[in-house]
């Protein structure tokens, strides 16, 4: 079939970055990388239910300097993905739609993100 | 008028042939995941820690079984929904998109059910 030289949309390196934008990427980027924590929570659990000693070298990885950058990095994601989440539950009832709501809901993802993560980090030892 | 067949608008499944099922499943698992992750997470952190033999008899309970396997199975759903749209967005090849989603299929149910029999052995074992 010959292919028709229809007209493009702008392509995105254009278009000036937004709050909006780059969070709705960053819930995308939160989700795909939880898809991969949860391959992480299943070895976990393999672990656990093999045996002691598979159980403890398994979380010697999370206690080493580049686990505990991974494991800080999936509490992070996961607090995103939940308070952005739900922002998207609201929108999906159709509630939050004005331009002003989205960005304060936008900047109370962020709070809420950041806050939780220092207090599961902290609370959880993790550092 | 509309062109479209009356048992088609009835249906109302679209061109997709599968209606909103997808989308709803989504929602329906995130709802879902709000209690159940934060309770996971609360969990981890406040109750059990790191220890094997805490995590053990927490997992030896009951409510705590019950609970996990909910939140695994709604967590491997959702997750297999959210990567499934990603891959449909982003890769163009046709061949290489059925590709990537049979194989995060497959991913996910190995996942989801080794990490369900793993719940199962530990909590059938106490």
């Amino acid at each position: 079939m010959e292919q028709v030289k229809r007209p493009l949309s702008p392509h995105l390196q254009i278009y000036k970055p937004q709050l909006t934008s780059i969070l709705s990427i960053t819930h995308r980027a939160t989700g795909v990388f939880l898809s991969l924590g949860s391959l992480f929570l299943t070895s976990w659990l393999v672990g656990l239910a093999t045996s002691e000693e598979a159980f403890t070298s398994l979380q010697q990885y999370g206690s080493a300097w580049y686990g505990k950058i991974i494991l800080v990095g999936f509490v992070f994601s996961f607090y995103f993905h939940l308070g952005n989440g739900i922002r998207h539950l609201f929108w999906d009832v159709g509630l939050g739609l004005e331009i002003s709501t989205t960005y304060k809901s936008g900047y109370a993802v962020i709070a809420f993100s950041i806050i939780l993560t220092v207090v599961t980090v902290v609370m959880g030892g993790v550092l | 008028m509309s062109m479209r067949n009356p048992l088609a608008k009835v249906r109302g499944l679209g061109s997709a042939k599968e209606g909103v099922h997808h989308w709803w499943a989504q929602r329906l698992t995130a709802v879902a995941l709000v209690p159940l992750s934060l309770w996971f997470i609360y969990s981890l952190v406040a109750v059990t820690g790191a220890e094997y033999a805490i995590v053990i008899t927490w997992l030896g309970q009951p409510i705590n079984a019950v609970l996990t396997l909910l939140f695994l199975f709604s967590l491997y759903y959702h997750a297999a929904l959210g990567v499934q749209v990603v891959i449909e967005d982003y890769i163009d090849s046709e061949w290489q998109k059925i590709a990537c989603l049979i194989l995060v299929k497959f991913l996910v149910w190995l996942a989801g059910l080794s990490a369900a029999i793993a719940v199962l052995k530990i909590y059938l074992g106490k």
